[in-house]
């Protein structure tokens, strides 16, 4: 039996341990707000954060955050309103928004380690998040705007 | 020769191609029309519109009724039907915004419900094409005009006073003489009693009164369960006691599966069921390809049992397509005369006779969508009954496709349509959620098919592979006199009708008979090419290649004369007229050409409009260039203008991008601008990039690794986008697609004058660092 700490609340699984995290989440737990891409660590749209770090769910195992704290898009904010979240809206970056819980997630840790990043940190940061429809400019903008206050 | 001249949809198309007996209109007069007035084409009144459409040409048709689209709660929440598909370009937004406009709804207090997919009910849903806004702006008023009347007169009679006198203004009714007013939550039940005003007699709102249309103050309506998960997109959908699915198809487009041992699966924990997916003999349109699908109680487990299945397969007749060798075909083809589809002039004389002629040779291959959320759809069958969760860009097209697959009538099927994540064409073909249909069926469970991205990769319907050769024949003092375009690519057609050889009008109508440059000797011509593969609609289609060869010939003319790019476009461009090209039934993208004809004052427009405000002719660093390309497509006028760096050792970077877009009357200009910002960033990709390759009938890319897109860090610094303010009766057109095709021949004019190569082969790939 795997015990994990999803968005404060623990969760148990006594089924494969290599499981992949990010179909735990899906179809087990129910957070369907973390996306599958590529299944293979190249688009980012599985990004959670598991305790102070960004990773992907898709090739991380239940059993890796066996005991550890997990952070989905669902987790970020009670209201949703972590200043991520906020500088997105203000700046309307989605467009069909699949990527963008990812590129949230992926944002939201880039600021607790770097809490004023520069543009070149902005891309490099956010560069293994793929975003298909383009929405690459409205993000940097956004990552931006949350990072001097929204 | 099998012409198809309905676009992207095989709707009202087994007519022209011999796939079916059974028309889908014949299906339709089975049913009957119920509910609400449904308004058969032409659907507008010359009276009430200043330019007609070709709405009402597409199956279905348009639906003018409140009563379908519109209700009013007494809580004063107003609820508006969006009847077309969300892929990221706006439109569940936009088309009730226009609604909201017209009845004179505070947008805080409306609802947007998305429509299921009954297209009797809501007329035509197929969201492709870039047609939404312009088929929909007229009829979208007209709804929210018809609504605002019934509320006025259900008000007026409340109070007792002609109608005339009351006037509905931010969610309520007011008659101004007394001072009252009446919200519209309280006149709902009254409202819903009064018949519905025809047509003609509706009083549409002067646009200088216009609250939200053309402001682009408006967020789209997902943009807060967007940015804290809760959107639910096809995948999301989670139905009690569901079954989690992932198929292994043909490897090679009509291969058939010889055998498969499913023991090895079976062993992986979570799985509980190997079973054969029935298949169609290709070319097998929007019908699964078949194979064998693994059950398990997650997605996980699906996975890993599918990697553990023992298949063996019969590749059939494409077992042998090869890339490089097809490549070598459609070149000989291109180099000889092809079908000719448009011939003003002489040009094989004019040609003979120049005094110089230039000759490009332009090579697009085969791209993949890769639409961030791959195809994926739930399905619950229940004896003769089928509901289906999907994200569907033809909800109506799956209603009707799911009945025919599981031969149940189309009333019994329902197709929830969820948010896309991405679309781009590939979500136009329904083939997945006729797998989960088929699987539901047998399971006698709902089950939801996910597609991996590897599947994606492997069996998607691809954007076609094309040679563009253009010959342009100059005199002596440089003048364009001859101008011979042999264009030849696999049909999208091909995917409907076997032995089709020849591209079929819509294809050919994307850029190649449509050219507007002002030249005395014309010919255009079509070679003919087989497929071997799925070849299916991706966004802006057969203008990709088009606007590559047409604006990078542009470019090499302006190169061999010495010209400055702009000017060398303008001049062939020509004078400001109106373009009749001598072709048999211009497709026109299904638009008449009264209200979209070919307008080159646009064209030069935004040309003009994208150099003043982009700054041709600017001063760059060294090592850096800028390029330009306009193309008309999806009836928009759209010029780009790219700057490039190119460094020592060929690595390429855009720190600028500036689009010019006349798009006619808009809606919303925030979503434009978004739509051309990704536009630049797709484009981009697929020059940069963008290549699926075959060997022995196989495709050899799989993933994001070798099938790449591009990333933040090597997107452009910064894309401006200028938008044409519409005259007052300029038609709407389309947005969601136009602006990718010049990007490519842009940013390539643009890397020649950065460095002196001229690239003729997408994608540039390592081509820069030799």
């Amino acid at each position: 039996m795997i015990k994990v700490k999803i968005n404060g609340q623990e969760q148990s699984w006594d089924g494969d341990p290599d499981l992949p995290l990010l179909w735990f989440l899906r179809d087990e737990a129910g957070l369907t707000g973390t996306k599958y891409g590529c299944g293979q660590a190249l688009c980012g749209a599985c990004t959670v954060i598991v305790d102070k770090e960004a990773v992907r769910a898709c090739i991380t195992s239940v059993n890796d955050v066996a005991g550890r704290e997990v952070t989905t898009i669902e987790g970020l904010h009670p209201n949703g309103d972590h200043p991520v979240q906020k500088a997105w809206r203000q700046v309307n970056v989605p467009q069909c928004g699949f990527c963008q819980a990812g590129q949230i997630m992926q944002a939201a840790a880039l600021l607790m380690d770097n809490p004023k990043p520069s543009h070149d940190q902005i891309r490099e940061a956010m560069s293994g998040n793929i975003c298909r429809c383009g929405c690459y400019q409205r993000i940097e903008n956004a990552v931006h705007l949350a990072s001097t206050g929204v | 020769m099998n012409f198809i001249d309905n676009p992207r949809k095989l709707r009202g198309f087994e007519k022209h191609i011999r796939v079916e007996k059974v028309s889908r209109r014949s299906i339709l007069k089975g049913l009957g029309v119920t509910g609400g007035f449904v308004l058969a084409a032409p659907v507008m009144s010359r009276q009430a519109l200043a330019y007609e459409t070709g709405a009402g040409k597409m199956p279905h048709g348009v639906v003018v009724d409140p009563r379908v689209f519109v209700s009013v709660a007494p809580d004063g929440i107003v609820t508006i039907i969006g009847h077309r598909s969300e892929m990221g370009t706006g439109v569940r937004t936009s088309l009730p915004l226009i609604v909201a406009e017209e009845m004179e709804a505070d947008w805080s207090r409306v609802k947007v419900q998305q429509a299921h997919g009954d297209e009797v009910k809501f007329g035509n849903q197929d969201t492709d094409g870039s047609r939404s806004t312009r088929h929909y702006l007229i009829p979208m008023r007209q709804i929210g005009a018809s609504a605002r009347t019934m509320l006025e007169q259900a008000a007026a009679k409340r109070w007792g006073v002609p109608a005339t006198e009351v006037k509905a203004v931010n969610h309520e009714v007011v008659h101004s003489a007394s001072g009252r007013k009446l919200g519209f939550g309280e006149l709902a039940a009254d409202a819903a009693k009064e018949s519905v005003p025809s047509i003609e007699g509706l009083k549409l709102k002067n646009p200088k009164d216009f609250r939200y249309l053309g402001k682009g103050q408006v967020g789209i309506v997902d943009l807060h369960d967007i940015t804290t998960g809760k959107a639910q997109y096809g995948a999301d959908v989670r139905l009690s006691g569901m079954k989690y699915a992932v198929i292994a198809r043909p490897p090679v487009t009509g291969g058939k599966l010889v055998k498969f041992e499913p023991d090895e699966a079976l062993k992986i924990p979570g799985v509980e069921k190997v079973m054969q997916v029935r298949g169609w003999p290709w070319p097998s349109k929007f019908q699964p390809l078949g194979g064998v699908a693994v059950i398990a109680r997650n997605t996980g487990a699906a996975i890993k049992g599918r990697d553990a299945l023992k298949l063996t397969w019969d590749d059939g007749p494409n077992g042998k397509y090869d890339s490089v060798a097809y490549r070598k075909e459609l070149e000989e083809a291109s180099r000889k005369p092809g079908l000719v589809l448009r011939k003003e002039g002489d040009a094989d004389a004019a040609l003979k006779g120049a005094d110089k002629v230039i000759v490009g040779e332009y090579y697009i291959p085969h791209l993949a969508h890769v639409s961030m959320e791959p195809p994926v759809a739930v399905a619950d069958v229940k004896g003769d009954k089928a509901e289906i969760w999907a994200p569907v860009q033809s909800p109506g097209g799956t209603r009707e496709d799911v009945a025919k697959t599981l031969g149940i009538p189309e009333a019994n099927v329902t197709v929830n349509v969820t948010l896309l994540g991405g679309g781009f064409g590939r979500k136009s073909k329904c083939d997945f959620a006729l797998e989960a249909a088929l699987l539901s069926k047998e399971l006698g469970a709902p089950v939801k098919v996910q597609w991996t991205r590897e599947d994606d990769i492997h069996n998607g319907f691809l954007h076609t592979v094309s040679v563009e050769r253009i010959e342009a024949g100059l005199d002596k003092s440089g003048k364009v006199i001859a101008w011979r375009h042999r264009s030849v690519a696999p049909s999208i057609a091909s995917t409907f009708a076997a032995g089709t050889v020849h591209q079929a009008p819509f294809e050919i109508g994307m850029g190649l008979v449509d050219m507007p440059f002002e030249i005395a000797n014309i010919s255009c011509e079509n070679p003919e090419a087989a497929a071997h593969t799925r070849i299916g609609w991706f966004r802006s289609v057969s203008n990709i290649p088009r606007a590559f060869a047409v604006q990078s010939m542009v470019g090499e003319i302006a190169q061999a004369t010495g010209r400055d790019q702009k000017d060398m476009l303008l001049e062939l461009i020509g004078s400001p007229r109106i373009v009749k090209p001598n072709v048999k039934d211009l497709w026109n993208y299904g638009e008449p050409q009264d209200s979209y004809p070919i307008d080159t004052a646009r064209l030069r427009k935004v040309v003009e409009l994208v150099a003043e405000k982009g700054e041709w002719g600017r001063k760059v660093p060294k090592g850096h260039g800028l390029g330009i390309a306009v193309h008309r497509s999806f009836v928009s006028y759209i010029a780009t203008i790219v700057e490039v760096a190119v460094d020592d050792k060929g690595k390429l970077t855009v720190p600028r991008v500036d689009t010019a877009i006349d798009c006619g009357t808009y809606v919303n200009p925030e979503r434009i601008a978004s739509q051309i910002e990704g536009a630049a960033i797709m484009g981009l990709s697929l020059a940069k990039y963008g290549e699926i390759t075959f060997k022995d009938g196989k495709v050899q890319q799989k993933n994001f690794d070798d099938f790449q897109v591009v990333r933040m860090d090597d997107s452009p610094v910064v894309t401006n986008v200028y938008i044409v303010p519409p005259g007052p009766d300029t038609p709407p057109s389309g947005v969601g697609e136009p602006g990718v095709p010049p990007f490519a021949p842009a940013l390539i004019n643009a890397i020649f004058a950065a460095t002196g190569k001229r690239i003729r082969s997408l994608p540039i790939g390592k081509q820069l660092e030799a």
